[in-house]
């Protein structure tokens, strides 16, 4: 327990803490990310209605505006869509799917690039020829791109009856396929310092497996600037899946991001119902920019050129 | 020189085999080419008469190499949907987007180079900080959410610019352009702004970032105690060796420039090739989807072919070795 206490002051008194406390937009991008994820993973306790309940949907109540303009209703804050769901309560729901999303996607691409970076960083000669290769042609086109068409495709090639409910996983394989070279590059470069320390040869001399070595004594050695890279390609995931879905080729309106919404609502944009669209993508905006901040803040600090 | 050329000619020659590769998969495995050609109500022996004449009897390498071959021709094929060559839909959608893209691009560095180098200099200053702020901004707001915001401001509440289409067009050839009517230019205005701002932002902070870097390197310090005016300093020295990552990425971002521009087409109705895919991919239109990737696959290789030449030609270092 006290040695607990003790690694936790250590962490407090450290520079990174340090530089966190004597940055205030840092702080209040922190503050504003663990607000908009606390309310999108508590959706169903605290939003004020339930958007999916069909029961309780009035559809005289549809179109409101929110309640500070003429027309609005106390009970919907942020006024309610064409079917009569409430804006506020279906952000929630729509952020808690764009993060899910998100996270997935990210986890998906450093999961891939960081195996592949490590086994090219490795093994070298042709394995790693070929890996990089392939992630040279891959960066030669935008991810935007790529996720754009292995979705697209996706979404013909399914038995329409599965085409609904396989959406969320197949957008995070389009968004996490198209993400993973970066990960590989990095992961590939640290691998190929760390592999000739000494370290890596003791544990060669005893007899430790390869695999075994770039699983617990490489890979930790690699993972800071990995995690710089995920937080900064949370951000890039979560747009990616807003534009897919303001495509129409991201999640369906039965399980709707905030990009789902955003589309949504672009048709009454024209006739003046700004909020159903704008208000999702206030949210969808505020929630990028605080992952942002965060990760271009954590870049700077873990980025020894800039000190 | 020649075998940094070599090697660069060869991953030309890979990404474009691999590109057309998938282009091949999606027209010949995704798509029925008898169908689209017969229709449904084709009898069996008429089916079998053109398979053989289309070639489809023969193997899955001999295929892809006609593919191939009929594709350098420019030859993808008619459209599922609206029966017309594929090549044709393209180049008419072509001009739009092409505008588009070049406007944003011109946008684009005429705004990010000054703004990113303002920001290096005086990095305290209240403007350098709202700059550094919309930039933020600007690269975490997507392009479908700042064109809706300019619809909502100039078209429904200001009514001063048209929130779809492209305006009247002249024909010059088969290139429509926008360019020269009034009302061409005006549409092009928001949809532009649309697209531009994600590369302001981009452009900006790259040159904010190398120059701040380039700032702190012996030679400038060096070009300092020589006596040089500041203007010299960091117009001369400082900027000319920031840019050198601007061309790569200005380069690079022209490539997802096209890809946004599927966003900004679909936000403002725009007729160009983000429009056309969108619809593609809408009907399982397969052939207009196997085009439209080796274009866009060409283009990217095209484009990143040119940065390379014109790094070459500006950087030094790489001619010597």
């Amino acid at each position: 327990m006290s040695q607990l206490v003790l690694r936790l002051k250590a962490i407090g008194n450290s520079e990174l803490a340090w530089r966190f406390r004597t940055s205030p937009p840092v702080i209040f991008a922190t503050v504003v990310l663990v607000v908009l994820v606390f309310c999108a993973a508590a959706a169903n306790l605290i939003a004020p209605h339930n958007p999916f309940d069909p029961a309780t949907l009035n559809i005289m109540d549809a179109r409101l505006p929110p309640v500070w303009i003429d027309g609005g209703s106390s009970t919907y804050l942020l006024g309610t869509d064409e079917q009569g769901r409430d804006i506020l309560s279906t952000i929630f729901y729509g952020m808690r799917v764009s993060i899910l999303v998100g996270i997935a996607a990210v986890a998906f691409s450093m999961t891939i690039g960081v195996a592949l970076g490590l086994i090219a960083g490795y093994l070298g000669g042709w394995v790693d020829a070929v890996i990089m290769r392939l992630g040279d042609i891959q960066l030669s086109f935008p991810t935007i791109m790529i996720a754009f068409f292995i979705d697209g495709v996706a979404k013909i090639v399914m038995p329409i009856g599965m085409r609904e409910e396989m959406r969320f996983y197949v957008v995070i394989l389009a968004i996490g396929v198209a993400d993973w070279v970066q990960f590989a590059r990095t992961v590939r470069a640290a691998t190929m310092i760390e592999r000739r320390k000494d370290y890596v040869a003791a544990a060669r001399i005893s007899e430790v497996g390869g695999f075994r070595i770039l699983l617990a004594h490489i890979l930790p050695n690699t993972i800071g600037p990995v995690l710089v890279l995920a937080t900064l390609g949370l951000g890039v995931a979560i747009l990616t899946e807003a534009i897919l879905s303001f495509l129409g080729l991201g999640m369906p309106p039965s399980q709707p991001s905030l990009g789902t919404l955003i589309r949504a609502g672009n048709d009454l944009l024209l006739s003046g119902e700004w909020w159903i669209s704008l208000f999702p993508g206030a949210a969808l905006v505020l929630l990028v920019l605080a992952v942002n901040i965060v990760g271009d803040w954590l870049r700077d600090v873990l980025n020894p050129r800039l000190r | 020189m020649i075998s940094l050329l070599a090697t660069r000619l060869t991953s030309v020659i890979l990404v474009m085999l691999v590109v057309s590769a998938l282009s091949f998969s999606i027209f010949n495995f995704l798509g029925d080419p008898v169908n689209n050609i017969l229709g449904v109500n084709a009898t069996l022996a008429q089916r079998e008469e053109l398979r053989v004449a289309l070639g489809l009897d023969q193997s899955t390498f001999v295929q892809f190499w006609r593919f191939v071959e009929r594709a350098v021709v420019g030859d993808f094929g008619v459209s599922y949907r609206n029966r017309q060559p594929v090549v044709d839909l393209i180049l008419a959608r072509l001009p739009a987007t092409l505008e588009l893209v070049l406007c944003a691009t011109v946008i684009a560095l005429a705004a990010g180079i000054p703004m990113g180098v303002y920001t290096a200099l005086k990095p305290r200053g209240l403007l350098s900080r709202t700059l550094q702020f919309g930039s933020l901004l600007g690269i975490s707001m997507p392009q479908f959410l700042i064109g809706m915001l300019l619809i909502l401001v100039f078209s429904v509440e200001l009514r001063w610019l048209s929130a779809f289409g492209r305006g009247d067009v002249v024909t010059l050839g088969w290139w429509s352009t926008g360019l020269l009517t009034t009302s061409g230019v005006k549409a092009l205005i928001m949809p532009t702004i649309t697209l531009a701002v994600f590369q302001v932002s981009m452009i900006m902070r790259l040159v904010r970032g190398e120059m701040l870097e380039v700032v702190r390197t012996d030679f400038v310090k060096f070009a300092r105690a020589r006596g040089l005016s500041d203007r010299a300093v960091y117009l001369t020295h400082a900027l000319r060796n920031s840019l050198l990552p601007v061309i790569t990425i200005t380069g690079l971002q022209i490539g997802s420039l096209i890809a946004f521009a599927i966003v900004v087409e679909a936000v403002f109705q725009w007729p160009g090739m983000g429009m056309l895919i969108l619809q593609a991919i809408e009907f399982a239109d397969f052939p207009v989807m196997a085009a439209y990737l080796a274009f866009v696959g060409f283009s990217f290789v095209t484009i990143n072919l040119i940065v390379d030449l014109i790094y070459l030609a500006v950087d030094p270092r790489l001619r010597a070795k």
